[in-house]
């Protein structure tokens, strides 16, 4: 009832129409279930023959596609600056998406110039009122870092859009899994990414019950999603009896960790875990084998590492990598793409491999997206497109048993669609990054 | 000590002599106070850290090694970084902030030159004649770029206020972080790995030293010995201070002013050639982004050492990385040991009648010196202790906050500027 009341409040501040969405999606999930089963059945049958005129648009609004137009689309990801790694695979991620998706109904599908999120709050903030003031924009796939969903999703959502984010995963922006909303969530925000909670209670859980340790250690960096992974780690190995002795960050830029290990190494941790990025993660593993008293530390890192610049560093050898599970084998996207399909193209068309592994994250959110889209959208007799933003959300709310790369996609009323499997892999020889990414020691997955 | 002009470092310069007029000032007050504190702070941390380390607390000598040596290898890289922006300061004045992207554009072509290395076999079967080619591929494309942006980018504006060029340099800076970017992809690429003969640690006076580390230190001290020798002895760098002096007067005495900044900015872009490959065998990755941060530091070094000022630039470089990696261990760390509160009754009472014995003498050094002491033996009866969680996360703020309290107590910085003395803004 709180939380009903609490979505009520959120809803009512940022625009009065929106109170009977909101107030439906706080119902009972029965009801969720039934409405939007019949309103995608009515999405459906009004599809199935063009319609002369324009159905009323419902309370969000609705975009109309000019005869000729694209569909617009936009991608809002950390292009720029040093998260780009993260951010310019998640683009081509969309890129190669909405070209396997090829039209919908007759019309090409743009996602026009990409947007920057800037990994920042600020950067969130400014292409958040961008994509609000563009009433073509059906949806938008970003952000690549928690921080600038925080911004973009309430300016986003307050206009009738959605935001479906291939690698956001705090858990203030969806729920705490526990069934209370997360105090950054908007209606209208979807991801594909897991919840860091899974994550920090996979790594607890292996640590503790795997691996038998009991006293750990944990680096930050500052960044909102490495210090809540962090956090949420330390939570829950406390929570099954571990200590954390030493919890410390370093700064984004830094080189020499030789001060933070000195530190790490005073509390003798029998683990380090640092879910960090490159290239401090680099610095960390190349310089903890100088350090005495840390020859015997297990190291996890976590997915933020998973890449191959990481991966192939000779002293990456013997480190476990908490993260989505990448072990996508013959899973198939919807429209039939499999993991090695998209990686073929992604070499063919950009001459690299991704260099972070949210790729499939992003494809899958494409086409959820593009699909929704694809169910709600009615074709006018004139040749123009008819989408009802409520419609379009109310579609993605429903989606179950989705397929997509990277497991099959279910959403929950916060938004949480990804398929949430945790696993922690086992990294032997740098010289063959594949299989050490495939490697999986250890699986959680806690929806089964 | 050179004579500044803004009111707030006048004071500064003049306190410690006995002819302060005793008008009450806030600005004053306020320098007062932060000296005092700096002093607490500082001597707190300094005994706190002796404490821990009796109490057994602390850190292994072990550890203490280890921090001093990777904070001279990263000091030595800073001053090698801070040499250019201190020359150029020097002779045109204003801060070149591209000097930092000048070291990265090295650094990643000298990445792709030990890529094929690596590929063709030779980095490991001859690393020696690998890293000299490394070496000159890396210090030709700084020295390459720093002269292609001094053409394209402040050559135009040498007329043009200082501000303008200032302005330019962060424009450029920006520009070549993007362009390379664009160019090589934004992911880090990582250098291949220096044999085990070189990285395995050796053992020198005691201390367990990688020889990488050993090598970073050596070629630095050996680049920079032999820049000041440029400097000082050839004819060049004769030209280039006396251009540093005064551009007009050495036009005048036939010193083709143009092709001396020239000069300047290729040698400062080989200093940061020699940095980039110093990187490459310590750090070992580098990315677009990889030169923006230590062309702060390095910039940080200089205005510690004394902007415009070789000797200071070094220097500089090698205190802050010190600073770096001691300061959080020593300073803050220090902070969580409690004063015993016999030691505190012992510091107040000492406290007091140095105040006392300062005021009498009229020296005001005395005096802050005591009221620092009071603090800390009220600190120590009161029994207040401060953790601070995330110590190493703040390595940065005790180096800048080093380099202000190096500027409240000289504001030229420790070797004061020299390079060149025409008028400041």
């Amino acid at each position: 009832m709180t939380m009903a009341l609490m979505l009520v409040v959120a809803a009512c501040s940022s625009s009065e129409s929106e109170e009977t969405t909101t107030t439906v999606a706080a119902a009972t999930e029965t009801t969720v279930a039934a409405a939007t089963e019949t309103t995608v059945a009515a999405a459906t049958e009004t599809t199935q023959a063009p319609t002369e005129t324009a159905p009323e648009a419902g309370e969000l609004g609705a975009v109309t596609v000019a005869p000729g137009e694209n569909i617009q689309i936009r991608s809002l990801q950390a292009i720029s600056g040093d998260v780009a790694f993260l951010g310019v695979p998640n683009l081509r991620g969309t890129e190669l998406a909405v070209v396997d998706y090829g039209p919908i109904k007759g019309h090409e599908v743009s996602i026009g110039t990409p947007l920057d999120d800037l990994c920042s709050s600020e950067g969130g903030q400014a292409a958040g009122q961008t994509i609000a003031s563009d009433e073509q924009v059906v949806g938008t796939i970003g952000t690549s870092c928690s921080g600038a969903a925080t911004a973009a999703s309430p300016l986003i959502s307050a206009t009738g859009g959605v935001l479906i984010s291939p690698s956001n995963t705090s858990p203030a922006l969806t729920s705490d899994l526990e069934g209370n909303v997360g105090e950054n969530y908007s209606p209208g925000y979807y991801r594909t990414a897991h919840n860091d909670l899974f994550q920090g209670q996979a790594v607890a859980d292996f640590v503790f019950s795997e691996l038998g340790l009991t006293t750990a250690a944990a680096i930050h960096d500052g960044d909102p999603y490495t210090n809540g992974l962090a956090t949420a780690f330390k939570n829950a190995f406390e929570e099954l009896g571990g200590e954390v002795v030493v919890f410390t960050a370093v700064n984004k830029g830094d080189t020499d960790m030789t001060g933070v290990l000195t530190e790490v190494a005073a509390g003798s941790p029998e683990i380090l875990y640092y879910p960090i990025f490159m290239p401090e993660g680099g610095f960390i593993a190349q310089q903890a084998g100088g350090i005495a008293g840390l020859e015997d530390t297990v190291m996890i890192a976590a997915d933020g590492l998973l890449t191959d610049n990481f991966m192939e560093l000779p002293e990456s050898a013997g480190t476990y990598f908490s993260g989505p599970n990448l072990d996508y084998g013959t899973n198939a996207s919807e429209i039939g793409t499999t993991a090695a399909d998209f990686l073929a193209a992604y070499e063919a068309e950009y001459g690299e491999t991704p260099s972070a592994a949210f790729w499939a994250h992003s494809y899958d959110a494409t086409v959820l997206l593009l699909s929704a889209i694809d169910a709600v959208a009615v074709e006018l007799d004139d040749g123009s497109l008819f989408i009802d933003r409520k419609l379009l959300r109310e579609a993605l709310d429903a989606t179950s048993g989705f397929g997509g790369i990277i497991g099959t996609l279910s959403c929950d009323e916060f938004g949480d669609c990804g398929a949430q499997r945790i696993s922690v892999v086992f990294h032997e020889d740098p010289s063959d990054v594949e299989t050490g990414k495939q490697n999986i020691v250890f699986e959680y997955s806690p929806i089964g | 000590m050179p004579a500044f002009c803004f009111t707030a470092t006048q004071m500064t310069t003049t306190a410690a002599t006995p002819t302060r007029t005793f008008k009450f000032s806030w600005t004053d007050s306020f320098l007062w106070a932060m000296r005092v504190m700096a002093i607490f702070v500082i001597l707190w941390g300094f005994i706190g850290a002796i404490g821990l380390g009796l109490e057994g607390n602390g850190l292994s000598a072990e550890a203490w090694k280890q921090l001093i040596v990777s904070g001279v290898a990263q000091g030595s890289m800073y001053g090698l970084l801070a040499l250019g922006y201190s020359m150029v300061y020097g002779v045109l004045g204003f801060i070149n902030f591209a000097h930092g992207e000048v070291f990265m554009v090295g650094a990643m072509v000298g990445f792709f030159a030990a890529d094929a290395l690596f590929e063709a076999g030779l980095w490991e079967a001859n690393f020696i004649l690998s890293i000299l080619i490394v070496l000159l591929v890396a210090m030709f494309t700084s020295t390459f770029t720093a002269v292609l942006i001094e053409k394209i980018a402040y050559q135009p504006l040498r007329n043009a206020p200082r501000l303008i060029p200032l302005i330019t340099s962060i424009g450029i800076s920006f520009f070549i972080q993007n362009a390379v970017q664009l160019l090589v992809g934004p992911a880090v690429k990582t250098y291949p790995a220096p044999p085990s003969w070189l990285s395995d640690p050796v053992n020198i006076f005691g201390l367990q030293i990688s020889g990488t580390i050993l090598l970073v230190v050596f070629l630095s001290a050996v680049s920079m010995v032999g820049l000041w020798l440029f400097v000082e002895r050839s004819a060049t760098g004769r030209a280039m201070r006396a251009v540093a002096e005064d551009k007009e007067i050495a036009a005048l005495m036939g010193i083709n002013v143009d092709k001396v900044i020239v000069m300047t900015f290729a040698v400062g872009g080989a200093m940061a050639g020699v940095a980039a490959l110093l990187w490459a065998l310590m750090f070992r990755s580098v990315s677009f982004i990889t030169g923006f941060l230590p062309g702060i530091k390095a910039f940080t070094a200089a205005v510690l050492g004394g902007i415009g000022n070789i000797v200071g630039a070094m220097v500089g470089g090698l205190l802050l990385g010190l600073f770096e990696s001691l300061g959080p261990n020593i300073i803050l760390r220090g902070l969580s040991w409690q004063i015993p509160l016999a030691l505190g009754i012992v510091l107040l009472a000492a406290g007091i009648a140095t105040v006392v014995g300062g005021r009498t003498m009229k020296r005001n050094g005395i005096v802050v010196l005591g009221a620092a002491a009071i603090i800390m033996g009220l600190t120590g009866i009161a029994g207040i202790t401060i953790v601070i969680p995330g110590l190493s996360q703040l390595k940065d703020v005790v180096g800048f906050t080093a380099l202000v309290l190096v500027l409240i107590f000289r504001p030229a910085g420790l070797f004061g500027e020299q390079l060149g003395r025409e008028d400041r803004a």
